[in-house]
């Protein structure tokens, strides 16, 4: 097993491994993204009280569901760059950063889109509203931070005890924030007996979020490469691409 | 390894209290941001009543963490930091008693004066020690947990701001459960929850931020 981790640890692999792997999941992405709108925004039946307005959770509950998701992918990277020092996992969690922002953002956005209608008011200080905009910011720290410290490998390193840190820190977010005041929805997905909601409204929820979750997978692919080729621009194979490229 | 840990302690009260003038400043901060507020608000009771409990916690939470900044700097600047983690004593103590020096300096003062400033607001009497408890247990978690963030920002040029950015969000459960059970003592409700909680905040931060933290300055300073 450390033999395949040391081969396709090493940044070079790595980029020719994605670089294979990136149409793939970016083909796959595109075939779930329309099936799951078709599905969702066209053939799943209207709600019985939100009428069509409830469509949005197409987008809404996957981004959601993204942004912890994301989260936990750079705290695991922070974990093996501070115990295994690996280039391609410091590449990873940089590059999954500006994402599981923009995951967080658009849960936030759509969530409010959807709460004037339902709840007459953009925003309310929900316990899961709150909690997510918490997530937002820890986020935008952790990009902060990494723009701020110059050394690349520095920078990955003190981020990582950061998404380590956080990572601790956000189930007792989550759960004090709770406390505090909710007005959310239950959740109607993951509870433990079977699921509150209509297998035909299910079903597309649940192709958006894998079409989500390989979208991120290809864009987080790409933007690895660009780390990668940034931070190992000194390095033979590099050059050699470059030079086959005829740059 | 307790002589390395009272050692510090010691030499860090000595600086502290070398430097008179600054060991006042987040007292200041604190009364004057607590003495904006009915500036802003009106100077009616029954809303100065009402928002007292945030108003003195969110004042002690900035207070906090302006102060922080300060923590390693100084150290990190003279290179006494790159010493202390050479030394053969486990980092993690060594961070927890500059730590400790830090709060009995500034957060120390806080707790005291935060009566009087009670009074000020028309917080009704009965919350006060809860009051008191709260920010007794809440300003070490403050503390200890903003620590880690300084230790990663402080071999930046302008790391202040940064560092308020980056630890804001992580008082949020401190914030809430303080306010929440002064609010509670306040309604003469039970507070014996949050005050729990509190307390396992407290054990959490005590024992895994000086890990953090150490593991930060390795990072910062290495």
């Amino acid at each position: 097993m450390f033999h395949w981790i040391h081969k396709y640890g090493s940044p070079k692999y790595f980029y020719n491994f994605s670089r294979r792997l990136t149409p793939w999941l970016g083909g796959i992405t595109a075939v779930l993204l329309a099936v799951g709108l078709v599905w969702g925004l066209v053939i799943a039946p209207p709600d019985y009280q939100q009428g069509d307005s409830y469509r949005i959770i197409f987008i809404h509950v996957p981004s959601a569901w993204m942004s912890m998701f994301v989260y936990m992918i750079m705290a695991t990277s922070g974990f093996i760059v501070l115990v295994w020092r690996m280039k391609v996992a410091e590449a990873m969690m940089r590059a999954s950063a500006p994402l599981g922002a923009s995951f967080t953002f658009l849960a936030l956005v759509t969530g409010s889109l959807w709460g004037k209608p339902m709840w007459g008011t953009y925003w309310v200080w929900d316990a899961r509203l709150t909690s997510e905009l918490i997530l937002l910011f820890l986020y935008l720290g952790f990009i902060a931070l990494q723009s701020a410290i110059e050394d690349r490998r520095t920078a990955a390193r003190a981020g990582a005890v950061l998404a380590l840190v956080g990572v601790v820190n956000i189930p007792i977010i989550h759960y004090s924030v709770e406390w505090w005041s909710t007005l959310h929805q239950g959740p109607t997905v993951t509870k433990l007996s079977a699921p509150s909601i209509t297998l035909n409204m299910l079903l597309p929820l649940l192709d958006m979020a894998l079409a989500f979750t390989i979208y991120y997978f290809t864009i987080v692919l790409k933007r690895v490469r660009c780390e990668l080729l940034d931070s190992e621009s000194g390095s033979n194979w590099v050059r050699e691409l470059a030079d086959d490229k005829g740059y | 390894m307790g002589r390395a840990f009272t050692a510090i302690l010691v030499r860090d009260l000595t600086l502290a209290l070398r430097h008179r003038s600054e060991l006042g400043n987040p007292l200041m901060f604190f009364i004057v941001v607590v003495t904006l507020f009915p500036l802003a608000l009106g100077p009616e009771k029954d809303i100065l009543m009402r928002v007292a409990p945030g108003i003195i916690w969110v004042a002690a939470l900035l207070a906090a963490t302006l102060s922080m900044d300060s923590m390693f700097r100084s150290d990190f600047e003279d290179g006494s930091l790159e010493q202390m983690l050479l030394s053969p004593h486990p980092p993690a103590l060594l961070v927890f008693a500059k730590v400790l020096a830090h709060w009995l300096v500034t957060g120390l003062p806080l707790i005291l004066v935060s009566p009087l400033l009670a009074m000020l607001l028309y917080l009704p009497t009965e919350a006060l020690p809860t009051l008191l408890a709260t920010l007794a247990l809440g300003t070490p978690v403050l503390s200890m947990v903003g620590a880690i963030g300084v230790a990663l920002t402080v071999g930046l040029p302008r790391g202040g701001l940064l560092l308020t950015l980056l630890v804001l969000p992580l008082y949020v459960p401190v914030l809430i459960f303080s306010a929440g059970a002064v609010d509670n003592a306040a309604a003469s409700l039970p507070v014996a929850g949050q005050l729990y909680f509190l307390a396992a905040l407290l054990v959490l931060a005590l024992t895994l931020a000086p890990l953090a933290t150490a593991a930060a300055l390795r990072i910062s300073a290495g």
